[in-house]
């Protein structure tokens, strides 16, 4: 297989004082190389991340100023998104006597369990999330929060994404600056 | 009784099989894998729970960190029309020339009035250096291309053009610069689009977990 003959053929022959060089084998030990290559395979089977982006669908809603979707004030519970990755919600309407009251703040690891337990106190037909982000929140937030109502398997069209409200705004501004956010 | 000899063998095993098969496994392996196409422009993508994988071909439309927009035009077959169509509808005035060496560039990041001098320099800036495409509310340029892509597309399947259409944006993008993308899209009257997203494992434990759904 892998073998040359080394034996020196019968062209030049040598004289008689010189002597025979003795005959080493062409046999090398690839075990080094086996080593070798086996660890560059494993080397790059580790490294290579298997970075398969995905899409995630977004379905956005025709602006229709005459079909205006009435939400349930017992079902409503509306997610605001502020800077520094803080969440704020309200359920119902805001109230104006009753908004310290209302108005609660949070963060992306506590909403889950917020979406759920709104999810199971509700009923179906009622329930809608309305999404505000604030111009300070950041498309990761925004890009989260819908994913955690495809977590929490809320169904398409029971909730949107709407534009904040001026003292929405101001309230999460107020909130920031009591809570120290920047 | 004779004593039975054992014929003493050498240990060593002929390794030049397994060098072969170590080094076509890794021969193999370096040729199979697909590599990521060049990315000009470096941006991290939130993660979602979605399974569906990005398609390769597409129309994507990047937002950076700081909250600029590039615009991808990845079927090459449509390219060169989306192109004459943008310079036909806002009169840009592009040479053939001009228009051949758009259509090889790899994204557009440039408003179309600074579109004929970034044409015209003989080295490609670094998208670092490229304002992007403006989306202000006031001058959404995002609306022009996308209204050129539909023009374009008009005749072909909808549903594939809305598997195509993509958006990338930085984790540290803020929400106003991804607004008016949407409102680019929406004023096309495009509802439907995808996000291009990392992919997460799904919560164990979550709604989505217990119950997930049988049909994508």
């Amino acid at each position: 297989m892998a073998e040359m003959d080394t034996s020196s053929g019968g062209h030049h022959k040598k004289g008689p004082g010189v002597k025979k060089s003795k005959k080493l084998s062409t046999r090398v030990d690839l075990t080094p190389m086996v080593d070798l290559g086996f660890l560059l395979i494993t080397f790059f089977v580790f490294t290579t991340t298997m970075s398969q982006s995905t899409a995630m669908n977004m379905n956005e809603p025709k602006d229709d100023s005459t079909q205006v979707l009435k939400v349930k004030n017992s079902g409503a519970m509306t997610i605001l998104l502020g800077k520094g990755d803080q969440v704020y919600y309200y359920y119902g309407q805001l109230e104006a006597d009753k908004l310290s009251e209302q108005f609660k703040s949070t963060n992306f690891k506590e909403i889950r369990n917020l979406i759920v337990s709104k999810k199971k106190a509700t009923n179906i037909d009622d329930l809608m999330y309305i999404i505000k982000s604030d111009k300070e929140s950041t498309f990761k937030n925004a890009i989260d929060i819908l994913d955690e109502m495809s977590i929490c398997a809320v169904p398409p069209g029971h909730y949107a994404e709407v534009d904040m409200t001026p003292t929405e705004e101001l309230l999460i501004s107020k909130t920031e600056e009591a809570n120290g956010i920047k | 009784m004779p004593k039975v000899k054992i014929p003493r063998k050498s240990t060593s095993i002929d390794m030049t099989a397994m060098c072969d098969v170590a080094f076509l496994l890794l021969s193999f392996f370096i040729l199979a894998t697909k590599q990521k196409p060049p990315e000009a422009l470096s941006v991290s993508p939130p993660n979602s729970v979605s399974a569906k994988a990005a398609p390769d071909k597409s129309i994507l439309i990047t937002l950076t960190k700081d909250g600029r927009s590039f615009l991808m035009l990845g079927d090459e077959t449509k390219k060169a029309d989306i192109i004459n169509n943008i310079n036909a509808a806002k009169g840009l005035n592009l040479t053939a020339a001009e228009i051949k060496k758009l259509n090889k560039s790899l994204f557009i990041g440039v408003p179309f009035s600074q579109l004929k001098s970034f044409l015209s320099m003989a080295v490609e800036p670094s998208a670092d250096k490229l304002p992007g495409i403006p989306t202000d509310s006031t001058n959404n340029e995002m609306t022009d291309w996308l209204h050129s892509v539909t023009n374009v597309y008009a005749g072909s399947d909808q549903r594939q053009l809305q598997e195509m259409l993509l958006v990338k944006g930085d984790n540290a993008a803020h929400y106003p610069a991804f607004k008016q993308i949407k409102e680019a899209f929406k004023k096309n009257e495009i509802y439907k689009f995808r996000i291009v997203t990392n992919g997460e494992a799904v919560p164990v434990g979550s709604e989505l977990y217990l119950n997930p759904p049988k049909s994508n």
